[in-house]
């Protein structure tokens, strides 16, 4: 505690000396944070076993098994002939390869240095250690638009925020594990290049784009969102020299950089997605054009070449557009593909694609969800748009723009509610340091010995930005839970020298540092919360409680394991699409359909042949050489996500390629039954005889425990079919396709039956088929 | 209209004695932004005649040429001493930026060409 006048000498020494400390204590708390971000997501690895999680992460797995096995060069011309039959699937050009490859080196590295973990386990915890990564790209981040002080609370918010949990916790082998983190990150790139106008910057961020195009769809956000933001720079007359070396070469490398992943291909130059980009990259070059020769020229001059220029300039302009105009309305989707078309119209999809409008994740948020995700956040953000306003920067502005357009996207599909999660904790990030600065400011300069204590509310809000400037300068880490109360010499002369500050009393200011701690904590116990009850289930294996104990319901690796041992290895299964990426990896058969939805056609035959009845059925199943029939049933245990259920999304998507399936067909006045007044095509199809046949010795009355009623036909024979496995609680069930009979009776009409077997060898031949 | 034309000789005059008067490595760069510039025009040119059929060489050619040309403007920017902004980089440090910023461009582009 040095004294005003010998500090001088000193404060030198002081000011380095706390700097290190200050930069100690952030790196600490970011180690800390990083601990944190990997630890809450393991509940489910400590509550159920380190096992990979839902569907699609089962595709990821299994090519990443493939990867590590036959190396890059295989995996990259891999074509697959067990999925999809007839078709087979080109993996290599379908597949966005930045979570493979990222996992494989991550497994060859360890196993290289000795550490021999299996690729499973490198994939089970592979979402775990780039969440940690990305809340430290978020640090950095919210570090370039408003200071650390508002980096490590960023950071610490992202660690937990539920959103992000539920789609990267340990077994969720999704890409979104891998490509949340590149999305920061390559944001976190851009806003730096865009504060210090380094060429250098703008290279890693054109790779750090390449690394987002590699591993996930969303890319085409990041490629709208900066042309967005670089427009509203440019029409608000912020353009400098640092934007344009921010912006172009992004766009020429990052086209090149896209092109280059085989799954984007030439979409990088073709799609409408891309458009945008282009279409400012005009822009900015016109401006900067305008504002070179405006250095050139004298002002009169500059209004005579701008008369001429926008003359002619115009007219071209408008002969450009046309032509474009007219060659993307040429194309039925105007050049945007059905995914971003459903984004940007909500009701596309259920009108056009039925397919996608089935996915339960594509469906619109509910209020709730919003609470669930993001907590306390939902109303810290406004706060941080506010303070982001104060003052305005080229980075904070782009934060706004980025919540602001995720927001509106979240609002269309619960799934990119995860997209939103980074804005979110940003902007609260920045509100929650601005309040402690505010607060723990008060309270410092209220402290009775201090001279300058008493100037209590000030309105200064024009020195709100030069004080606060001042005062996060002087302690870097100022990150404050535990107030700093400690008199530095040094800070009271700066305040001296200051007018007014905005000061509020003591107490006041004491009772709202212990609010937005308490409000922190309710945000912590409910992310801790989510993140062990709700976001931590393997769908592959269920439990439930009840009066004796804990039930575990391991039936899908029951049955997978069933097929995978007791049938052949080129026998066919097909099943509805849902459980096609689990049984290719688990049982290893070669299925019809799976959850890669790329031929609506192929997934149409199938929902028809389970909406048909038992020989229609059997027929465009033998059509396509299948040889099992999985179903999943939960009526015996009461799992409600089961195949008749989802009935209804099945002839909804037979009906629209094949007319004869009507969805009025299926139901009673407009209910979807299957009880006793169940309509008859609806007793008589595949779906409903596979899921129910013999449930009637179950219990004796057939009692659905999912539908809550008595089923309809309750004792009837399968003619096609024969059961040949169905798990312990009966939910999931596989049936063998009958081979045709050798001879069939009644079919053909005798002269006279009575003199058969006398008359058989010499009444000529039969047709060899029936 | 006289007075139009007047203005334009006016206009152009006052362009030319205002760019004469650019230092000469600038002029260099411009030099070579034009010429990159011309070059991605040929290949479009060339590509409207013979069809594109390998897609992707006629994209990375008309890209590394455009690349090169925005990295090249980048650099100017940076080495202008007229610009406020950037008069604590060493124009050593830029033209390494720039260097390197190329290197990536053709690398990519190499593999790309196919």
């Amino acid at each position: 505690m040095a004294e005003p006048q010998s500090s001088r000498t000193t404060s030198g020494g002081d000011g380095r000396l706390r700097n290190a400390l200050g930069g100690v204590l952030c790196a600490f708390s970011l180690l800390l944070i990083g601990v944190l971000a990997f630890s809450i997501r393991l509940f489910s690895v400590i509550k159920y076993e380190s096992v990979i999680h839902e569907f699609d992460p089962y595709f990821n797995y299994r090519v990443t098994q493939f990867l590590s096995k036959n190396g890059i060069y295989e995996f990259w011309n891999w074509f697959d002939d067990r999925t999809w039959y007839p078709l087979g699937r080109v993996i290599g050009g379908t597949v966005y390869p930045g979570l493979t490859l990222t996992a494989g080196t991550i497994w060859w590295l360890l196993n290289s240095l000795n550490i021999p973990l299996s690729v499973e386990t490198v994939c089970v915890f592979t979402a775990p250690i780039f969440s940690a990564n990305a809340s430290w790209a978020t640090y950095l981040l919210t570090k370039e638009a408003k200071g650390p002080g508002a980096g490590l609370m960023a950071a610490t918010i992202l660690a937990m925020v539920p959103s992000y949990i539920s789609r990267s916790v340990a077994g969720s082998y999704d890409n979104e594990a891998v490509a949340i983190f590149a999305l920061i990150f390559t944001f976190y790139l851009y806003v730096k290049t865009l504060n210090t106008g380094s060429l250098f910057y703008a290279t890693l961020n054109a790779l750090s784009y390449f690394y987002m195009v590699c591993s996930w769809g969303g890319y085409t956000f990041i490629i709208n969102l900066i042309p967005m933001h670089v427009l509203l720079c440019i029409v608000t007359g912020r353009y400098s020299s640092r934007l344009y070396i921010a912006y172009a070469p992004l766009i020429v490398l990052g086209t090149l950089l896209a092109a280059l992943v085989p799954v984007v291909g030439f979409n990088a130059v073709m799609t409408s997605e891309h458009f945008a980009s282009f279409l400012v990259f005009l822009i900015l070059h016109v401006v900067a054009l305008v504002y070179y020769i405006k250095g050139l020229l004298t002002p009169r001059l500059f209004k005579v070449a701008m008369t001429f220029v926008v003359t002619v300039g115009l007219a071209l302009c408008f002969a450009v557009a046309a032509i474009l105009i007219a060659l993307v309305a040429s194309s039925p989707t105007k050049g945007w593909s059905g995914r971003s078309l459903s984004l940007l119209d909500p009701t596309y999809a259920s009108k056009y694609i039925p397919i996608i409008a089935s996915v339960s994740e594509h469906q619109p948020p509910t209020w709730p969800s919003y609470f669930m995700d993001i907590n306390v956040l939902a109303f810290l953000v406004p706060a941080g748009i506010i303070s982001c306003f104060l003052p305005l920067s080229d980075a904070s502005s782009f934060l706004v723009l980025y919540l602001v357009t995720s927001v509106y996207f979240s609002g269309v599909m619960v799934r990119l509610m995860l997209v939103l999660a980074p804005a979110v904790c940003i902007l609260s990030g920045i509100a929650l340091s601005e309040a402690f600065g505010v607060l723990t400011r008060s309270m410092k300069f209220q402290r009775p010995t201090s001279d300058d204590g008493s100037s209590t509310a000030g309105d200064g809000s024009p020195n709100i930005p030069a004080n606060s400037k001042a005062v996060s300068k002087e302690k870097p880490s100022k990150k404050n839970r535990n107030k700093e109360k400690d008199s530095e010499g040094s800070s009271s002369v700066d305040t001296r020298t200051e007018e007014k500050l905005l000061v509020l009393p003591c107490g006041p200011s004491a009772v709202g540092i212990m609010l937005l701690i308490i409000l922190s904590g309710f945000y912590v116990v409910h992310c801790v919360w989510a993140a062990a009850e709700a976001y931590s289930a393997p769908s592959i294996v269920l439990t439930s409680r009840s009066h004796d104990g804990l039930h575990v319901f391991d039936d899908f690796r029951e049955a997978y394991g069933w097929l995978r041992h007791n049938t052949g290895a080129d026998d066919k299964v097909a099943s509805w699409w849902d459980y096609g990426y689990q049984t290719t990896a688990m049982a290893n058969r070669t299925v019809i359909v799976d959850n890669n939805t790329w031929n609506n056609t192929h997934i149409a035959t199938i929902g028809t042949a389970m909406a048909s009845p038992e020989k229609a059925a059997w027929d465009i199943l033998n059509s396509l050489d299948v040889k099992y029939v999985l179903v999943v049933f939960g009526g015996l245990i009461g799992y409600s996500s089961d195949d008749i259920n989802k009935f209804l999304w099945m002839v909804r998507i037979g009906g629209g390629v094949f007319p004869h399936i009507k969805e009025s067909d299926y139901l009673r006045d407009g209910n979807y039954r299957v009880d006793a007044h169940g309509t008859p095509t609806m007793l008589n199809s595949l779906m409903y005889k596979l899921c129910y046949y013999r449930f009637v010795e179950t219990d004796g009355k057939g009692f659905d425990r999912v539908r809550r009623y008595e089923i309809g036909k309750k004792h009837f024979k399968l003619t096609h079919f024969e059961e040949v496995f169905t798990t312990h609680h009966w939910m999931v069930r596989i049936y063998k396709l009958k081979p045709q009979k050798n001879r069939v009776r009644g079919k053909l009409r005798l002269k006279s039956s009575s003199k058969t077997s006398s008359m058989r060898k010499t009444s000529g031949k039969k047709s060899p088929w029936h | 209209m006289p007075r139009a034309t007047s203005d334009a000789k006016l206009l152009i005059q006052s362009l030319t004695k205002a760019y004469a008067a650019t230092p000469t490595n600038l002029k260099i760069i411009d030099l070579y932004v034009i010429c990159a510039v011309a070059t991605a025009l040929m290949q479009v040119a060339y590509m409207g005649l013979v069809g594109s059929f390998p897609f992707n060489s006629f994209l990375s050619g008309v890209l590394s040429c455009i690349g090169t040309a925005v990295l090249a403007v980048c650099l100017r920017i940076q080495v202008n001493k007229d610009n406020k902004e950037f008069k604590d980089l060493p124009p050593e440090r830029a033209f390494a930026d720039f260097i390197l910023c190329n290197l990536v461009l053709h690398l990519v582009m190499m593999n790309f060409l196919g």
